[in-house]
């Protein structure tokens, strides 16, 4: 008999896998309460890292083209495709829905990149504005990613909940920092290693395992952090009222459905800074 | 030689009352617990008026509360439209009117409250009163849905204008409307409050409470409140976003600004040094948006200079009701205080601070235009909003230097680029962090432009579709 | 005159190319911008003696103008004659600066203002087009100051201007500059008429101005008079800027001269604004600053006559010219 090789789940932080800085590690269990595996439990250290990673890959994401960030989104969709069988198994354990459900939830997840892939370069096109502005001016309104996302995930939803977080954060040019749920966190850990062979770039999408009671607060209150989505926090309150330190963006629990296979246009852009720029006309 | 005569403009057009109570579901309210209004000009009190309390708010959202229910909601968009355009029609007519009060009561020149405030204002209620049956092409889908209550609280330095920017939006989206005036320039939305009487506006929908920071606390907090939109300082900003954390309740807010204003070794200097002074002194500097940090490429330093001293020499400070003043007075005691003290911060962090020889007038309160020039980032002056005639000067030598430095504030609400160059006025304006960039021009607004900023500068956009979106959510 | 050396200010030989560097890398004109400063710069409101001073300044620096192909010495006396008693109610009207005539009729004008302060202004150099060749232009010009012409407006090529030919340009300022020398050694002075209307861009304004002055004009001049667009507030600001950072870089003053379509002295007065807020109050004269006008005069002397009776005047109380 032989024996198996465990793996030993990490934090996915500018595009590496670290351990936690803290060292410490929490028992994911099954849906019938078995071990299933040992994950990181991420520290206030550890998130302010991911913050680091998140704000200097965050120029170099925005100023990829729109184009470029589609095919990078899409590209997810397709790695995801790829490891279809080992999210189903992993929902199921965790959970214990049935297999054709666990299906239906990776069908979700998988469609919502090709969903929110196909947006990157429409946003302007449905939400900017050429503004007839009453004088000699050209007068144009584009929107922007506001920066640095900080995404509590929702706890009740793994995969789907977690890409239909991230997803309308990066699609514009925001970078994140995800506390996975506490307590589906498996599937969050193997995305981590989806993104890790897609071609997004590292620091991108930073995702920590451990208690978000722990850890959201140090995001809410972290200055270089622009918007944090509370959704999955069950203090979403003391998350709000940090944030309003240096006026992060709030989007409170309960604003957008995490569950389907298409997102919001108004998540999207609820992460995004519209920019008006004026210019004379003249010869 | 050619010194121009005093050419004051009649106050005469104006009657304000001797004292006003709020204006709460179409009537006005017997004064109570009156303060004085004063011009900053002369220190001369205008008019008493009421401090609200929380029973005054209290009524007020409930006058709202059932306008909301009974009246607005049930009308149609183009009935609705039709309000703000009798209202957008009253503002010009009484335009004249409207601009002299403004400038009693707020100090800024009439210059200034005719040719671009009161123009402003009603260009604002024609833009959204055309917006209000056309709301299913916002972008929410169709049917869109008005929040219910808005309460609005406005600063003291466009008070008109910022009226208009809060109310007509709200009024077109098919909110009711609770607003608060700021505490030293009340009285033109008491004229406002007037007009809509005189549109036979239905009562309650729009509802005016006069009072201090407390009276706009009450309103923020009032628990039937639907949306809030502030314009004011970023410290108070931060009170309302955690105010209203773990409610319900929109937000937009629109705070303070820190922006730089880019001078290239290439750009039409003539023009920029007009669009330095525009962006610095127009309206005393009291604007969230102005370019108070000017940041010019060393190679042209000391010509920019010498042209913008000269410049500022020809500025004229004083009488606002003057016609040909261009620098009126500072609105409070306060202010000036707060901006004597940044000054002389600066002074003491080794900036030089330069004032052309103006006069001062011996009533009322009054800073000269000021440029602080040798400041590095690290100072005071470059960082902390003056909301004065102080231009803090700093210098870049390249594209990339000028963008990390413009970009290093809290702040992100405007800036300004200046050069001729095409591609590079693009590539800046991708990479400022500011919500509206103006180039080769500054200070530009129009109802058709959505106004706001990026960080600390606040959240949610005024003017143009995205304005209107503030207050409107999604229908089923 | 001051001399100047074009050599030392574009900083090389003057050829074609040099002329063209050194016109190009003048800061550029954002028109919006200018309109803008120039139309809050029309919003000033004078009054009492401020109106007072303004109106006599403007006729002080009018350059009364008859430039008509039906123009007779008779007619040319008359308009002389207005110049010295502007306003025969009130002889303590001043007169204008100068008469500005055709080259034919400088001797009919300089006999009819004989014993007067009054110059006489000779438009040459084939105006109002242009197109002649440089021996008519000079012919046209000697002849002009040969008769006792003290000024004279020339009109730069414009076909030379905009094809690039700056050198072209320069060189027949210079040479119509050398032509207005007289027997006794001194210069009449020399009004460049850029004709701006046709230049088109405020770009090609900065640096038409700039090109006269470094060639010797005395004046910049907006027009002719003669085209569609004539002088405008913010063409005339640009050039009083293009002046100001002249004497502030080279210390030579040159002198600004609007022309063409400015008929009230409501407008009148808002150059005079434009020129005190813009090249300062060392430019509010004669010497430095000039009205080209036919109509404005009558309407000044109107004004003047409400200053003084409080009653509206008509044009039965002016004289015809």
């Amino acid at each position: 008999m032989r024996l198996d090789v465990r793996k030993t789940y990490k934090l996915f932080i500018g595009g590496k896998f670290p351990r936690s800085e803290s060292g410490r590690t929490y028992r994911a269990l099954d849906h019938k309460g078995e071990f299933l595996a040992n994950i990181a439990q991420g520290s206030r250290k550890d998130a302010r890292d991911a913050v680091v990673a998140a704000r200097s890959a965050q120029s170099g994401w925005d100023s990829a083209t729109a184009y470029n960030r589609g095919q990078v989104l899409y590209r997810i969709a397709e790695m995801l495709e790829g490891r279809r069988d080992q999210f189903v198994s992993e929902l199921q354990a965790l959970t214990g829905i049935s297999e054709k459900k666990a299906n239906l939830e990776v069908d979700a997840a998988i469609d919502s990149w090709v969903w929110h892939a196909g947006w990157s370069d429409k946003i302007d096109s449905v939400a900017g504005n050429m503004n007839p502005v009453a004088g000699p001016f050209f007068n144009i309104s584009t929107n922007q990613p506001t920066g640095v996302v900080a995404v509590i995930a929702p706890q009740d939803s793994g995969l789907v909940g977690l890409v239909n977080s991230i997803a309308p954060a990066i699609v514009s040019g925001n970078t994140v920092v995800v506390i996975a749920s506490e307590k589906l966190a498996l599937p969050a850990i193997t995305f981590t290693e989806v993104l890790a062979t897609s071609d997004l770039p590292g620091g991108v999408v930073n995702v920590l395992t451990g208690s978000e009671k722990e850890i959201a607060p140090w995001l809410a209150s972290h200055q270089d952090v622009n918007a944090i989505d509370t959704e999955g926090s069950q203090n979403a309150v003391e998350l709000e009222l940090k944030a309003a330190e240096n006026l992060k963006r709030v989007i409170r629990p309960g604003s957008y459905s995490r569950n389907g296979s298409q997102g919001s246009l108004q998540h999207i852009l609820d992460l995004m800074e519209v920019k008006t720029v004026w210019h004379p006309k003249g010869h | 030689m050619f010194e121009y005569a005093p050419a004051p403009e009649s106050r005469a057009i104006v009657n304000f009352q001797k004292s006003y109570g709020h204006f709460i579901g179409g009537k006005f309210t017997k004064p109570a617990n009156t303060f004085q209004t004063i011009s900053p000009a002369t220190e001369e009190v205008l008019a008493e008026i009421s401090e609200g309390s929380a029973k005054d708010v209290d009524q007020a959202v409930k006058a709202a509360r059932s306008a909301y229910e009974k009246t607005w909601s049930k009308i149609s968009g183009s009935e609705r439209g039709k309000y703000l355009y009798r209202i957008a029609r009253i503002i010009q007519e009484r335009s004249r009117e409207l601009a002299v009060a403004e400038t009693l009561n707020n100090g800024k020149p009439i210059k200034e409250t005719r040719d671009v405030d009161l123009p402003l204002v009603a260009s604002w209620f024609f833009y959204y009163a055309g917006w209000a049956d056309k709301l299913d092409y916002a972008g929410l889908g169709p049917n869109p849905k008005a929040h219910g209550v808005a309460a609005q609280i406005i600063p003291w330095n466009f008070p008109l204008m910022m009226l208009a920017w809060k109310i007509a939006p709200a009024l077109a989206a098919g909110n009711t409307v609770v607003l608060k005036p700021a505490e030293t320039t009340s009285l033109t939305a008491l004229l406002f409050a007037e007009i809509c009487q005189q549109a036979e506006l239905p009562e309650g929908v729009v509802n005016i409470v006069t009072g201090h920071g407390a009276t706009g606390a009450a309103l923020v907090g009032h628990p039937d409140v639907n949306k809030v939109a502030f314009t004011g300082s970023t410290d108070v900003g931060r009170l309302i976003a955690k105010q209203v954390a773990g409610t319900n309740k929109k937000v937009t807010l629109e705070l303070g600004g820190k922006a730089a204003n880019i001078v290239f070794d290439d750009a039409p200097l003539d023009q920029a040094i007009e669009g330095i002074i525009n962006g610095i002194f127009f309206n005393q500097g009291h604007v969230c948006c102005a370019g108070s940090r000017l940041l010019v490429q060393e190679s042209i330093q000391d010509e920019l200079l010498k042209k913008l001293k000269k410049r500022m020499e020809t500025l004229r400070l004083g009488d606002p009701l003057d016609k040909n003043t261009d620098i009126g007075a500072i609105n409070s005691k306060a202010q000036l205080d707060k901006i004597s003290k940044l000054v002389k911060q600066g002074q003491k962090e080794g900036g030089e601070v330069w004032a052309p020889n103006c006069p001062i007038p011996k009533n009322g309160f009054w800073y000269a235009p000021t440029i602080i020039t040798g400041v590095s980032p690290t100072n005071t002056v470059a960082r902390e909003e003056i909301f004065g005639p102080v231009l803090s000067v700093m210098t870049f030598r390249t594209p990339a230097e000028a963008v990390a430095k413009a970009n290093n504030t809290p702040f992100g609400l405007s800036a300004g680029i200046w050069t001729e160059k095409g591609s590079r006025i693009l590539k800046l304006a991708d990479q400022l962090n500011a919500g509206v960039i103006w180039a080769n021009t500054f200070n530009q607004f129009d109802p058709t432009s959505p106004f706001g900023g990026f960080k600390e500068s606040g959240y949610g956009r005024e003017g143009g579709r995205h304005g209107l979106l503030a207050y409107l959510k999604a229908g089923n | 005159m001051q001399k100047i050396s074009p050599e030392t200010i574009v900083g090389s030989r003057i050829t074609n190319q040099s002329l063209r560097r050194w016109l190009h890398s003048l800061p550029g004109v954002d028109k919006v911008g200018l309109e803008q400063r120039a139309a809050s710069l029309g919003t000033r409101s004078i009054k009492t003696t401020s109106k007072a001073w303004a109106l006599d300044a403007a006729i002080k620096m009018m350059d009364l103008t008859t430039l008509e192909g039906m123009d007779t010495p008779e007619r040319v006396r008359s308009l002389c004659l207005k110049a010295i008693t502007p306003d025969p109610t009130d002889l303590s009207t001043p007169s204008p600066a100068a008469i500005c005539v055709y080259g034919d009729m400088v001797p009919h004008a300089k006999k009819a203002l004989e014993g007067t302060n009054i110059y006489v202004a000779a438009v040459a150099t084939a105006f109002p087009s242009g197109r002649a060749s440089m021996a008519v232009k000079l012919l046209d010009t000697k002849d002009a100051v040969k008769n006792g012409a003290d000024e004279i407006d020339m009109v730069i090529d414009r076909g030379a201007f905009l094809s690039g030919n700056y050198l072209e340009v320069f060189k027949q300022i210079v040479a119509i500059k050398e032509a207005c020398l007289r027997k006794d050694g001194s210069y009449a002075h020399l009004k460049v008429i850029l004709e701006t209307g046709e230049l088109q861009t405020y770009d090609n304004i900065r640096r038409a101005s700039y090109l006269a002055m470094l060639a010797g004009g005395d004046f910049i001049k907006t027009s002719t008079g003669k085209v569609s667009v004539n002088a405008t507030i913010p063409t005339t600001l640009l050039m009083l800027q293009a002046v100001r950072d002249w004497f502030d870089e080279h210390g030579v003053m040159i002198g600004v001269k609007p022309a063409g379509g400015i008929r009230t002295a409501k407008d009148a007065m808002k150059y005079l604004v434009v020129v005190k807020e813009i090249a300062g109050e060392a430019w509010l004269t004669p010497e430095y600053f000039r009205f080209g006008a036919s109509s404005l005069l009558n309407d000044v002397l109107m004004q003047k006559q409400k200053m003084k009776t409080g009653n509206y005047s008509g044009p039965d109380y002016v004289t015809v010219d």
